[in-house]
């Protein structure tokens, strides 16, 4: 029954994982950049949910999940700023120009953060207010069901749009080849900034459900998260939809149950090392296709 | 040619005496506080760190996101190695030090034949992850201090040994990449499969490249732990590694000039600016963005700085005044 119950913990976090995945590896497979500060958007959000919920929500009869509406409006807007302040003037430089890029928007909002509203974390109360449910004897909170249910709901989404509409169709083509894209006639900075858009949105969303499982925020808890997600879809296979989510919800589980039956402390030394083995075995990750290097 | 390079090398030793001259002078005269030379130690410390992850980043051409998990191999073999084996003095820490890197060069040989074979941002996010383990498992493990870390660590702050150390190891690694091997290694930087195809040996020399630059960052871990007695895991994490890499790129990437530069200033800088603490890693995240916007090359680009060049310029400058004095 505790191998049960861990199992859901790990799809629990191990949702998040994807959602965040998500906006990596879009970006990524678009921009071919690490946003190392796709996590600082996650922190952001954070802020806001916790701030929407004891400055607003508290004082009225609304549920405290109505802070999910101006946290993905702050998260989108910021994912926007960023790319068009910092990534947009680099699009045509070197790959690692990008990268230290990231890192210093991801430091920046770090420690603007941490100047603004100081290094402790501010707790919120809880978000779902539900009883446990009852599942075969074993209590499962309504946070992970509402977690594992907006994950699956989203991705399915996401997937519909992708292949199905136009500016999905725009997104994929884009990532093939920018100057194919623009020839056709779509064009490549509408598309990068949508891809940015619908990113930070759904971070947005996965910063509510990290918050309604571990109730507080404060301004280093992006950085890990991050990593760990980025993680997650590079062990997917980066640039695809299918992959991030994998890869979230594999390491979600790994670490869960390393947590509960090896050791607590080693858990994050696991889920790296199965990014290594998995990369070295295939270094295009468990879904994608390896590339021969032309000549 | 010979002749020449000797009076290069002899500038140089003589720029470096110098300069030590004056630093001792200062320091003697009393213009320079306990606080100064300790921040100048750190600046012995960031600029092995800085040059060594120059040999991967810029000379090789591979980002690496794990170096401070070599630079806590170091710290900790020197800081085990000094504890374990009580041989006191400048011998025993030089011992250490070459000891420490030593290990990490090891761990540089069995972390990199595996993962070298990925490239770019692959390459960066497994090394990153290679970082975290390291720190993972020296806080797991007992005989390393645990999450406590390692405490009492013979202090050694001679400020002369550091600065010849420090000397030598960039000099060492000067010498390596403007050598044989050293071209081989700009070679695949340009460009692998050509490399490849004049009988380069790509793994040999990548695995080459990453090993020596372990074996210093090990080095630059043992100073560290001997400048500061006491040293935790969590020291080492990415946001140390990370630090290091901007001192490389803000310098120039492949410029080892740049790496030093950059390294005395990021280190000196956030030390004077310690008044405005709060403002002080915006006002540092801030610089890296607009360097990266405006000079994505960094400050030097590839281009070394030489003494003789600045030599030879103002010898054809006089001996142009002197052509024109003579018609």
């Amino acid at each position: 029954m505790n191998f049960l119950l861990q199992l859901l913990n790990g799809l629990q976090i191990g949702s998040i994982y994807a959602l965040v995945a998500l906006g990596y590896t879009m970006v990524y497979g678009i921009a071919l950049l690490i946003n190392f500060a796709h996590g600082e958007i996650i922190m952001l959000g954070a802020y806001t949910t916790v701030f929407t919920i004891q400055l607003l929500l508290a004082q009225t009869d609304l549920p405290y999940f109505v802070a999910i509406i101006p946290t993905i409006v702050i998260c989108t807007l910021i994912g926007i700023i960023i790319e068009r302040l910092a990534y947009k003037p680099l699009r045509n430089s070197p790959r690692i120009s990008n990268l230290i890029t990231a890192i210093g928007v991801s430091l920046l909002l770090q420690n603007t953060m941490m100047k603004i509203f100081g290094a402790q974390a501010r707790s919120v109360p809880s978000i779902f207010h539900a009883k446990p449910l009852d599942f075969f004897g074993a209590k499962i909170s309504v946070t992970t069901v509402v977690t594992i249910a907006v994950t699956a709901v989203l991705t399915i989404l996401l997937q519909l749009f992708i292949k199905k509409t136009k500016y999905g169709k725009a997104m994929t083509a884009t990532s093939e080849d920018y100057g194919a894209a623009e020839l056709v006639g779509i064009s490549v900075d509408r598309t990068l900034t949508m891809t940015f858009a619908i990113g930070s949105a759904l971070a947005g969303v996965a910063s509510l459900l990290y918050v309604s499982a571990y109730p507080q925020a404060e301004p280093m808890m992006g950085s890990m998260l991050g990593i760990k997600a980025f993680t997650a879809a590079v062990v997917g296979g980066i640039g695809l939809i299918p992959g991030a989510v994998l890869g979230g919800l594999i390491l979600g589980i790994v670490e869960a149950l390393t947590r509960a039956f090896i050791s607590s402390k080693l858990s994050d030394a696991i889920v790296f090392g199965l990014l290594i083995l998995v990369l070295l075995i295939k270094p295009s990750g468990l879904l994608g296709e390896d590339r021969k290097e032309k000549v | 040619m010979s002749r020449n390079k000797r009076l290069i090398y002899l500038i140089n030793i003589g720029l470096v005496l110098i300069l030590f001259a004056i630093l001792t002078i200062l320091e003697a005269s009393g213009v320079f506080t306990r606080y100064t030379m300790s921040i100048l130690r750190l600046v012995c410390i960031n600029v092995v760190l800085a040059t060594s992850l120059n040999v991967t980043v810029g000379n090789l051409g591979q980002i690496t996101l794990g170096h401070a998990g070599f630079m806590s191999i170091g710290a900790y073999t020197a800081g085990l190695f000094a504890k374990g084996v009580e041989i006191g003095g400048q011998n025993g820490y030089l011992i250490g030090i070459l000891l420490a890197g030593i290990c990490a060069g090891i761990f540089g040989i069995i972390v990199g034949i595996p993962v070298l074979r990925l490239k770019g941002d692959y390459l960066a996010i497994v090394t990153l992850a290679f970082g975290e383990i390291i720190r993972v498992l020296i806080e797991y493990f007992d005989f390393t201090g645990g999450a406590q870390g390692l405490n009492g660590i013979p202090r050694m702050q001679n400020f002369s040994v550091m600065f010849f150390l420090a000397v030598i190891c960039v000099t060492l690694m000067y010498s390596v990449m403007t050598s044989r091997h050293g071209r081989a290694v700009l070679a695949i930087r340009e460009d692998e499969i050509a490399a490849q195809s004049s009988g380069i040996n790509i793994t040999y020399y990548k695995t080459f490249a990453f090993t020596l630059s372990a074996f210093f960052a090990g080095i630059a871990g043992a100073m560290y732990a001997h400048n500061i007695g006491t040293i935790g895991a969590s020291v080492f994490n990415y946001n140390k590694s990370f630090d290091i890499l901007v001192m490389v790129v803000l310098g120039g990437m492949g410029s080892f000039t740049g790496a030093v530069i950059s390294a005395t200033v990021l280190t000196i800088v956030p030390e004077t600016l310690r008044q405005f603490n709060d403002y002080r890693m915006i006002i540092y995240s801030l610089l890296l963005i607009m360097v990266m916007l405006f000079r994505p090359e960094g400050l030097l680009g590839r281009k070394e700085f030489h003494i003789t060049k600045v030599v030879d310029k103002i010898k054809t400058k006089f001996g142009k005044h002197s052509v024109e004095g003579g018609s």
